[in-house]
């Protein structure tokens, strides 16, 4: 971005923002905003704290897990529905249920089947980003060009070939796509469960936090998800950027 | 020519040069529309031949049949004397809409039919390279097909399709997606690269004068349903100058007649 000639840093919004928070802070409205300072020393503090480490650690685990697996069933799932009509019609209908309800009410549901503890979240977790990631699938599958794959059997690919050498690659975009929307919704997943579990990672100390008013740590505890959710999809979206210039030129 | 001339055998009917292509009694519908009926064609050895008529007259469809891409309703086709059922190495074909990876490079385009049947890598380049060279692409080895032109997309298909080894080659419209230029350009070269490959051509193509540049054999499809309506074997030197064909006063003459004849389908 550029103003008035000069190049504007990509974070100077953020700075404005920032600023902006730490005046409104200082006035002392409200008590739920603590100056945006306070919110940094309580940040600093809290990365140093062996609770936030344990929460963190925890929290990452079940996130990893839970998004390793919406990722290996989802593509699959996902390949299946955009190749194969009868699964369209029978998994379509559920598939597009789930990828827009609002999850969150299904978690207590998920805390009597998996009890209160790492499980819950990893579904919960799963719950959220492997619907998007099914749909987007499917779109990028059913986009694959016909006469890539009238190619690949015309030079005698054999099925397992055609799917590994032609469709996936052909889908790779949308994949790509479900798989950040999917990251994006599993922060929100891991949350969520966490803090309806309330014993676990984060949950607990956002439980901790808010009930006893530490505005600062709870803002901080915020501030440190929101770049975290950020940073995934950064960096996914990096790698979309890689597979772009094919993308664009598809025929 | 004088080696095909050797192969001359006097049992065949349809012409006197052996069948490597034998299309039998081919029909096909889609549901209520036929879209071919009753189709007997020999394809001799060697030769170029078109299937060329108005669009609607499944010359498309006969080609993708051949190529064992789409089955028929009813009627055989065979290769050597072996019966179609699928797609077969002997057969290799250029798609209308050339049909690239666009996340391979050319050479691993070229290569891609070598690579799915298992030819080693290094074995599989130095094949790609030689036919990359050959269709007058060397140099853009490691480009990716949307850096390259409509033009050059169909010679990395057509190096594709070379690169196999293949003694049929299937062309499904190969030049109606690139411009006018480099169609003729295109065409000077498949007649030269013709001449060094020894390759059996069926060609599908609406073009009239294309037809009559190139071929050796021009089948006549008429259209709804799709019928063969004439065969015709323009005598054409194209030893010398390639520019020189299209003043030539037989071709010239063949492009009217063929005209003539298919005018009635066109409103």
């Amino acid at each position: 971005m550029t103003l008035f000639g000069y190049r504007i840093p990509m974070m100077a919004s953020l700075l404005v923002w920032c600023v902006a928070w730490e005046i409104v802070g200082r006035l002392d409205l409200v008590f739920l905003l603590p100056p945006f300072s306070d919110v940094l020393a309580a940040a600093f503090q809290l990365v140093q704290s062996p609770s936030w480490q344990d929460a963190t650690v925890t929290t990452l685990r079940a996130f990893t897990i839970g998004i390793a697996l919406a990722i290996a069933l989802g593509i699959p799932l996902g390949i299946l529905m955009g190749r194969i009509k009868i699964a369209d019609d029978l998994l379509g209908m559920w598939v597009n249920i789930f990828a827009s309800a609002p999850l969150s009410a299904l978690v207590p549901v998920l805390m009597i089947l998996f009890g209160f503890g790492e499980r819950t979240i990893i579904a919960a977790v799963f719950l959220f980003a492997v619907w998007i990631i099914v749909l987007d699938t499917r779109a990028g599958v059913r986009h694959v060009s016909p006469s890539l794959i009238e190619m690949a059997r015309s030079y005698g690919a054999t099925k397992p070939a055609l799917y590994a050498k032609i469709i996936l690659w052909a889908a790779l975009p949308e994949i790509l796509a479900g798989i950040r929307l999917g990251l994006i919704r599993g922060v929100k997943g891991v949350v969520i469960g966490q803090l309806l579990v309330a014993i676990v990672g984060y949950g607990a100390l956002f439980e901790t936090f808010s009930r006893n008013f530490r505005m600062a740590e709870f803002w901080a505890l915020t501030i440190i998800l929101f770049a975290f959710a950020m940073l995934i999809a950064e960096l996914i979206e990096r790698i979309e950027g890689k597979v772009e210039y094919y993308a664009g030129a598809r025929q | 020519m004088a080696v095909t001339a050797v192969r001359e055998k006097p049992s065949a009917i349809h012409t006197s040069l052996e069948a490597i292509v034998e299309v039998k009694g081919i029909c096909k519908s889609y549901g209520n529309v036929e879209a071919l009926r009753d189709i007997n064609l020999d394809f001799p050895r060697g030769k170029l031949t078109s299937l060329l008529g108005p669009s609607g007259c499944g010359k498309t469809t006969l080609l993708k049949i051949i190529a064992g891409l789409i089955g028929a309703s009813a009627g055989s086709v065979t290769v050597d004397g072996k019966r179609v059922s699928g797609p077969g190495p002997e057969r290799a074909f250029v798609f209308q809409d050339f049909a690239l990876m666009p996340w391979a490079t050319v050479l691993r385009n070229v290569a891609f039919g070598l690579e799915l049947r298992g030819t080693g890598k290094a074995e599989r380049d130095e094949i790609a390279r030689r036919y990359i060279a050959q269709v007058g692409l060397s140099g853009f080895e490691d480009k990716y097909p949307h850096e390259l032109s409509g033009g050059m997309r169909q010679r990395v298909g057509l190096a594709r399709a070379l690169s196999v080894d293949a003694e049929v080659l299937l062309l499904d419209e190969p030049f109606s997606a690139v411009d006018e230029q480099n169609r003729r350009k295109f065409q000077e070269d498949l007649i030269r690269l013709r001449s060094a490959q020894n390759k059996t051509f069926i060609f599908v193509t609406h073009s009239i004068e294309e037809a009559v540049y190139i071929s050796d054999r021009i089948v006549l499809l008429s259209p709804r349903p799709g019928r063969v309506s004439q065969v015709i074997e323009p005598d054409i030197d194209r030893s010398g100058d390639p520019d020189r064909i299209h003043r030539d006063k037989h071709y010239l003459d063949t492009v009217e007649e063929i005209w003539q004849g298919l005018k009635q389908y066109v409103e």
